[in-house]
């Protein structure tokens, strides 16, 4: 797979350069791929976890386009109070988010996977990122499983369906199951599985777990509303 | 004369947006637009720099897409995106109402990930 670290900003040097004419003093656009004209529905399945746990690594191994970054400031003392953004004395933080896209059913549809920074701090992005979310992928490394809990909690209290996958990094120690559903605190029908979000099929694996989850969670949910 | 210049990304957000402080519900950080008709003279520079990314472009893009593009925090993009879309500059590419429910489009999202591998 022909994949390039995000974290290597030697990519913005890739870009489309329309700075021309009387707009010349706009800063120059960076490349993007148009979404073909046969889409008509999109998708979103957020990929969460703590930092350095792969989650760039698997959007740039399952994406279709070359992955993107959008980068939202966020005022830290002052986060949801418009009023104070802007003013000098305010420490703002600038988040990354990357994100690819997959084109499925003969074009049809868009599915895109955000990374959300796991630290809930940024949860005003959060609430942006999860509106409207199929559900999501939490990535775990089992050298620090602590690192997961920022975004299993900020999911429990959203009430969004998510699976848990084990990111399989080379040294990391391997634990029977049930000790990792303990220490995670998973509920018994959270799926558990593991991928190596270097490898493509491993990580669309994952994701087809995740789906396959919230299509019965789904069917259940719409049998209830029927009673 | 004047003290430094400010960091672009400390001008106020409904300075950028042209008085919109809110996102419309629809308009989401994945969805897609594409470029309808207007006159663009009238428009601020954000929103004529949206719309010189669909000159010449067969095909859409996302609000993601955009932030990403033109280095704009996307909650920014998506109050802009749906000023636009509020004065006709752009469109979702499905000029129906979508009365797919969500279930059929977890499913098709399912089919497609599982013809992947």
């Amino acid at each position: 797979m022909d994949f390039a670290p995000l974290s290597d900003r030697a990519d913005r040097t890739d870009r489309t350069d329309e700075s021309t004419g009387a707009e010349g003093a706009d800063r120059a656009d960076r490349s993007v791929t148009y979404v073909p004209a046969t889409v008509t529905r999109s998708a979103k399945i957020v990929v969460a976890g703590g930092f350095g746990v792969g989650k760039t690594t698997l959007i740039g191994s399952v994406s279709e386009v070359r992955p993107l970054r959008m980068e939202e400031p966020i005022t830290q003392a002052s986060a949801g109070v418009d009023d104070l953004r802007g003013t000098p004395h305010k420490t703002t933080t600038t988040v990354a988010m990357d994100f690819g896209r997959i084109h499925m059913a003969g074009g049809r549809i868009a599915l895109y996977l955000f990374g959300l920074p796991g630290q809930s701090r940024f949860q005003p992005l959060w609430e942006d990122l999860a509106e409207g979310a199929l559900g999501c992928l939490v990535l775990a490394d089992t050298r620090d499983l602590d690192a997961s809990h920022d975004a299993l909690g900020l999911l429990d209290s959203a009430g969004i369906p998510y699976a848990v996958a084990i990111n399989t990094f080379p040294g990391s120690p391997s634990y029977p199951e049930a000790e990792l559903r303990e220490a995670l605190a998973l509920d018994p029908a959270t799926p558990l599985t593991y991928c190596d979000a270097r490898d493509r099929t491993s990580s669309l694996h994952a994701l087809i777990t995740l789906t396959e989850y919230l299509s019965e969670h789904r069917s259940a949910a719409l049998l209830e509303s029927r009673r | 004369m004047s003290g430094p210049r400010r960091d672009p990304d400390m001008v106020r957000p409904y300075v950028r947006t042209q008085g919109r402080i809110r996102a419309r519900e629809d308009v989401r950080l994945e969805s897609v637009v594409i470029a309808a008709t207007g006159p663009t003279d009238t428009l601020g520079p954000d929103a004529r720099r949206v719309m010189r990314l669909f000159a010449g472009a067969d095909g859409g893009l996302a609000v993601a897409d955009i932030a990403a593009a033109l280095e704009l925090p996307p909650s920014t993009v998506r109050i802009l995106v749906s000023s636009l879309m509020d004065s006709g500059h752009l469109s979702s590419p499905v000029a129906a109402i979508d009365d797919q429910p969500d279930f059929d489009l977890l499913q098709e999202v399912l089919r497609g990930l599982r013809s992947l591998v």
